[in-house]
């Protein structure tokens, strides 16, 4: 822990978006949605790697948000971007030929081969709760480089089973991706505010890898739907550094 | 050459019930005020066609104008969920809508084959997935190479309605900003209607301007603020207090219909 930390300490919520910038470090372009990935990647440009090349759905690719968003279409997007482009020249042109090296996604549900819901919950045609549908998701996963997932970790997101299944993970696991032909690598890591979960290698199923914080592999078992594997060799989070953490307060406040 | 209209007669002249309506705006230049407009004249059994059903749709879906939503992502963008669009799916109120979902790409696609007039687009989509079990999606074969590809058939909506900075007198149009779908929802309906900000002598280049001339586009009516609480870049900005107010308002029945009542339809 670097003697310098100015201010309280990292929240378990702050960490998260910090291990998140992290994975950008050497990244040229990633793929965001608003929230705690818009967040994540405009910490990443501030500390790890001004040249990253930010892109919202919306069509603004090499964004410089001066402010974190409140929809994907904020105008300041649009005004800051190296190009705007149409909505089917994004999905055609850009992320159907894998040009983007990494996507940040969420989702209402996620099973253990980092499969996503964000369709319904409850049954599709008389649903407990409606949600907002696929947006980009299943072509973003299937096709940019790899994906990171970004979700709070609670049992009713990590699930045994999805009620829907909206975007492909690493469908039943081992070459379920190369079936389908798939281009992009898929979830490489999915970042939760207990940890990071990493596919193993050979059967694509998500192991827990890092804690963070002081959670321990137990609490993160307990709060996952199914029987959880936890890597031997387990790490626990690099905490933010104080740079990180000044860099992501000021961010927020702004 | 376009007919300049006021957006009553715009609207009255062009939509009818029982049609399918397309209005695009992709969380850029919505045109709010030709939904308010379709709400006013009381306009019912509509296919709603929209990638985003954003605020709008929520509107005229708790309006009672909807029969059939065609959609790829319904949520309030940054805030949650769509109250409206929701109570319709899980309660059926004020009536039950029948629901086509896709993906972003699927959508797109499906609009670009209408422009196009081809019968379907084709994408590398949907693969592995639940949609295509409650969707239009088909698979097709390439003949060139064997891979099997995503078919999603053309949208070719009775009307598209669409948002726009500024038009001449014309009525050829120019937005400029983030462009969404609205030149593939012109070119692929079979009757177009323009809301602009402002109606000029002149259409001066943009940067990033998109044209649309004005033989392609049936009606357009000037309409200041059309977009609110969307936005027009260079002329207003998004309204995200109301976005995140709408959030509230909508979550209640009653409080959305009295809102509605002062808002829109008095």
């Amino acid at each position: 822990m670097s003697a310098t930390q100015a201010g309280p300490s990292a929240t378990r919520g702050e960490i998260q978006t910090v291990v998140a910038a992290r994975l950008l470090a050497s990244k040229k372009s990633v793929f965001i949605g608003v929230g705690r990935p818009s967040t994540a990647a405009m910490l990443a440009r501030a500390v790890h790697n001004p040249a990253l090349v930010l892109v919202y759905e919306s069509g603004t690719i090499g964004a410089k948000p001066t402010r974190i968003p409140l929809s994907i279409g904020d105008g300041d997007l649009a005004a800051t971007a190296d190009c705007v482009v149409s909505v089917p020249e994004m999905f055609n042109y850009w992320i159907q030929p894998g040009r983007i090296d990494v996507a940040f996604l969420g989702a209402a549900q996620i099973d253990r081969h980092a499969n996503l819901n964000s369709t319904v919950i409850g049954a599709y045609e008389h649903p407990k709760t409606r949600l907002p549908g696929a947006g980009g998701a299943p072509e973003i996963a299937a096709n940019c480089g790899e994906v990171v997932v970004i979700a709070p970790h609670d049992p009713r997101t990590f699930v045994e089973h999805l009620d829907f299944c909206t975007t492909i993970g690493h469908g039943n696991g081992a070459g379920s991706r190369e079936r389908l032909g798939f281009r992009g690598a898929g979830p490489t890591a999915v970042v939760t505010d207990m940890g990071v979960l990493e596919p193993d290698p050979v059967t694509r199923e998500l192991v827990l890898t890092h804690v963070h914080d002081d959670v321990n592999a137990n609490d993160v078992w307990e709060r996952t739907g199914w029987d959880l594997h936890v890597s031997d060799a387990l790490v626990r989070t690099d905490p933010p550094t104080a740079e990180e953490l000044s860099a992501l307060r000021e961010l927020v406040d702004r | 050459m376009a007919e300049l209209a006021p957006l009553c007669e715009a609207i009255s002249e062009c939509v009818g019930d029982g049609q399918s309506l397309a209005l695009e705006g992709f969380t850029h230049l919505i045109p709010f005020a030709a939904g308010h407009e379709v709400i006013r004249q009381g306009r019912r059994d509509l296919e709603l066609i929209r990638m985003t059903p954003d605020i709008v749709f929520d509107q005229m879906i708790g309006a009672g104008c909807a029969r059939r939503l065609v959609f790829s992502y319904g949520g309030n963008p940054g805030v949650g969920s769509l109250h409206r669009f929701r109570d319709a799916i899980e309660n059926d109120w004020p009536h039950p809508i029948e629901i086509e979902e896709h993906s972003h790409a699927g959508m797109a696609n499906r609009y670009a084959a209408g422009a196009a007039d081809l019968p379907f687009g084709v994408l590398r989509g949907y693969a592995g997935t639940d949609l295509p079990k409650y969707s239009n999606v088909k698979t097709v074969t390439c003949p060139f190479t064997g891979e099997e590809l995503a078919a999603v058939a053309a949208l070719r909506p009775d009307v598209a309605i669409v948002h726009a900075q500024e038009a001449d007198r014309e009525g050829n149009v120019q937005l400029w900003g983030i462009p969404g779908v609205q030149k593939e929802a012109v070119l692929a309906a079979k009757c177009a209607v323009v809301t602009v900000e402002r109606i000029v002598d002149e259409l001066e280049p943009r940067a990033g301007g998109v044209i649309i001339p004005g033989w392609v586009i049936d009606v357009v009516a000037e309409t200041p603020g059309g977009s609110r609480p969307s936005y027009s870049l260079d002329v207003s900005d998004r309204d995200n207090e109301f976005y995140r107010a709408w959030d509230e308002i909508s979550r209640d029945r009653e409080r959305f219909s009295a809102w509605m009542e002062e808002n829109v339809t008095a």
